[in-house]
């Protein structure tokens, strides 16, 4: 039996005095690239940070590789679970080096200098990421696309084997959406993360994840293989709207369209 | 410029301040005073006891200004945001007009009161704003930095209050000593301002890594593995130690703390192990020599300090507004 890195059990959680979780489960095994995806105001995002320790669960449990969330220090849980947030837009003082070094915190004495241990993780993140041509550069001068990218090498290099990522190609131009994408696949394969993402976009999560979990009005509407999720009837509990599935010309990947337009 | 160099200069701008302003100032002073500590000749107690102790003061006072304001931008991620402008300042300046108000003049605990007064205003305005950031922890900086401006205002008019009640000596008193200034810090005040300073600037240097992470957000610094509501406990308390033994000593002296902060970015870089150390030395020697200039100005009288800081800091401020904001800045 594969070990499960994340277990959700009935979890709640109130929010600025809203319940936007209405009692989540789910379990993500090990190396599993699971999508989460549902409309706007869903929970999707709350359910990810609950899952960091970020907002507190009021009620059901989180278990991350076997231990519950609540006894980890957030050292260890950083060691254990890289987050890359929503891009905020807002400045960050920094070069794109000292944030990747950054993500070695939760490994780091008070003071001193990263030993090579910690370069070495430094170095695989920006590589693996294809940002080492940006190291020297402030991180206020990139592009979305490139800002993206340097955030999920200072995730990386954190050295969790599990990462989540909060709509982690919106925003963002096609080729970069591409390039994340890739990136995420990449990872998955080896060194094999558990990746979660939180997303709208339903054709990319189809096209890579091996799982999709949707959510709407704070209560799991599906959980399962990606194929499954294209009944008609499925698509319009959770979308509210009429959805036209098609596939990619040329191949059998799923299109997912809303009918818009009055033409 | 690369950080390291950016530091060296700064400590030797440090360095030469140190050096020369004691030997600036009305009276001239003789070289060979210099070798005489304990001289008893009028030169030699102008350096000694009297310029020497007001240089250092003002050194120590602009250092823990300007790292208080560069560890507060850190917190709140807002340029804007630095003792002065969240009310730790005006709370401790409302401490001592109040003492200065009832005329209470007293040693207690081997502090005089007005520094007690002081530290206790400062407390209450940052436990006001840390009430919110408990109280409520999705708090957005912005509101946090809000809520600083209007307790600001609040104590702005309690000060006012007291003034526009107390006779007419007092008033003056409390005017001329909200105005911030130097001339009556000697030796034993600068030893009570000192240690607050110190153990604030330890409890700054003990989270440099946690800083950084802070100026990133709250939820990167969280999901990097930083105790974010330990850590801004622990970064309050020093900053309000730090500032109230200041304030307590030299009135509140505007614009040091949001100034210096900024320019070191822009010479060492963000990274609170060079930014800090690089704004204590800015800070300290931006201070000391404003002070050297408020001793010439209006020589032989004195021009409180604290009127210099803010007449380079305001259009400092408002070019800081208007400017595109240059990468690697906050």
């Amino acid at each position: 039996m594969t070990h499960a890195a994340l277990v959700v059990e009935g979890l709640r959680v109130v929010y600025g005095g809203r319940q936007v979780l209405h009692g989540v489960d789910l379990e993500v095994p090990t190396g599993q690239l699971l999508a989460v995806v549902g409309p706007n105001g869903a929970g999707k995002s709350t359910l990810l940070r609950a899952m960091t320790g970020l907002v507190p669960a009021s009620a059901g449990r989180i278990v991350v590789d076997g231990r519950p969330l609540e006894r980890y220090n957030r050292r260890e849980l950083a060691r254990r679970v890289g987050y890359v947030p929503q891009a905020d837009g807002r400045s960050m003082p920094f070069s794109v080096r000292s944030f990747v070094e950054m993500g070695r915190y939760p490994h780091l004495g008070r003071w001193g200098s990263l030993a090579p241990s910690d370069l070495a993780a430094v170095q695989w993140a920006l590589d693996v990421t294809g940002t080492v041509h940006l190291t020297d550069r402030a991180l206020d001068a990139l592009s979305g696309g490139e800002r993206q990218l340097v955030s999920i090498a200072a995730a990386l290099a954190q050295g969790a084997s599990t990462l989540l990522l909060d709509e982690p190609t919106s925003f963002l131009d096609y080729r970069h959406q591409v390039e994340v994408a890739a990136l995420l696949d990449r990872l998955h394969v080896e060194p094999g993360l558990t990746i979660v993402t939180v997303s709208h976009d339903l054709n990319a999560s189809l096209a890579s994840a091996e799982a999709v979990l949707a959510l709407r009005d704070g209560s799991v509407a599906f959980h399962g293989p990606p194929r499954a999720i294209l009944e008609p009837a499925t698509l319009q509990a959770i979308y509210d709207v009429e959805l036209q599935v098609a596939t990619w010309p040329g191949s059998d990947l799923p299109l997912v369209l809303p009918r818009t337009g009055s033409r | 410029m690369r950080p390291r160099v950016g530091i060296l200069l700064l400590a030797a701008a440090a360095a030469v301040t140190l050096l020369a302003a004691p030997l600036i100032g009305v009276e001239p002073i003789p070289l060979v005073t210099l070798l005489e500590p304990r001289g008893t000749e009028p030169a030699a107690v102008i350096l000694w006891q009297i310029r020497l102790p007001r240089v250092l003061a003002a050194f120590v006072a602009g250092a823990g200004l300007a790292a208080g304001g560069a560890a507060f931008q850190a917190v709140f991620r807002n340029p804007l945001a630095t003792p002065y402008t969240l009310g730790v300042a005006s709370g401790a300046a409302l401490g001592v007009a109040l003492v200065s108000r009832l005329g209470v003049g007293l040693v207690a605990a081997l502090l005089p009161v007005t520094t007690l007064a002081a530290l206790t205003g400062a407390f209450v305005a940052v436990a006001t704003v840390w009430c919110l950031t408990r109280l409520r922890p999705q708090t957005s900086s912005t509101v946090l930095l809000l809520a600083g401006v209007a307790m600001t205002f609040l104590f702005s008019s309690l000060i006012l209050f007291l003034q526009y009640t107390a006779s007419l000596g007092n008033s003056y008193r409390i005017v001329r000593w909200l105005m911030g200034g130097l001339a009556a810090v000697d030796l034993a005040a600068l030893g009570h301002m000192l240690p607050f300073v110190l153990v604030g600037l330890a409890g700054l240097a003990w989270h440099v890594r946690e800083l950084d992470l802070l100026a990133t957000g709250v939820d990167l610094a969280a999901s990097r593995g930083v105790d974010v509501v330990r850590t801004r406990d622990v970064i309050f308390l020093a900053t309000s130690l730090m500032v109230g033994g200041v304030v307590a000593a030299c009135g509140p002296i505007g614009f040091v703390g949001m100034m210096a902060p900024h320019i070191c970015r822009l010479l060492v870089g963000a990274e609170h192990r060079r930014l800090l150390p690089a704004a204590m030395l800015f800070g300290g020697a931006f201070l000391a020599a404003c002070d050297t200039g408020a001793r010439l100005v209006l020589a032989p009288a004195e021009l409180p300090v604290g009127v210099i800081t803010s007449f380079l800091g305001a259009p400092f401020f408002l070019w800081l507004l208007l400017r595109k904001s240059a990468p690697g800045e906050l």
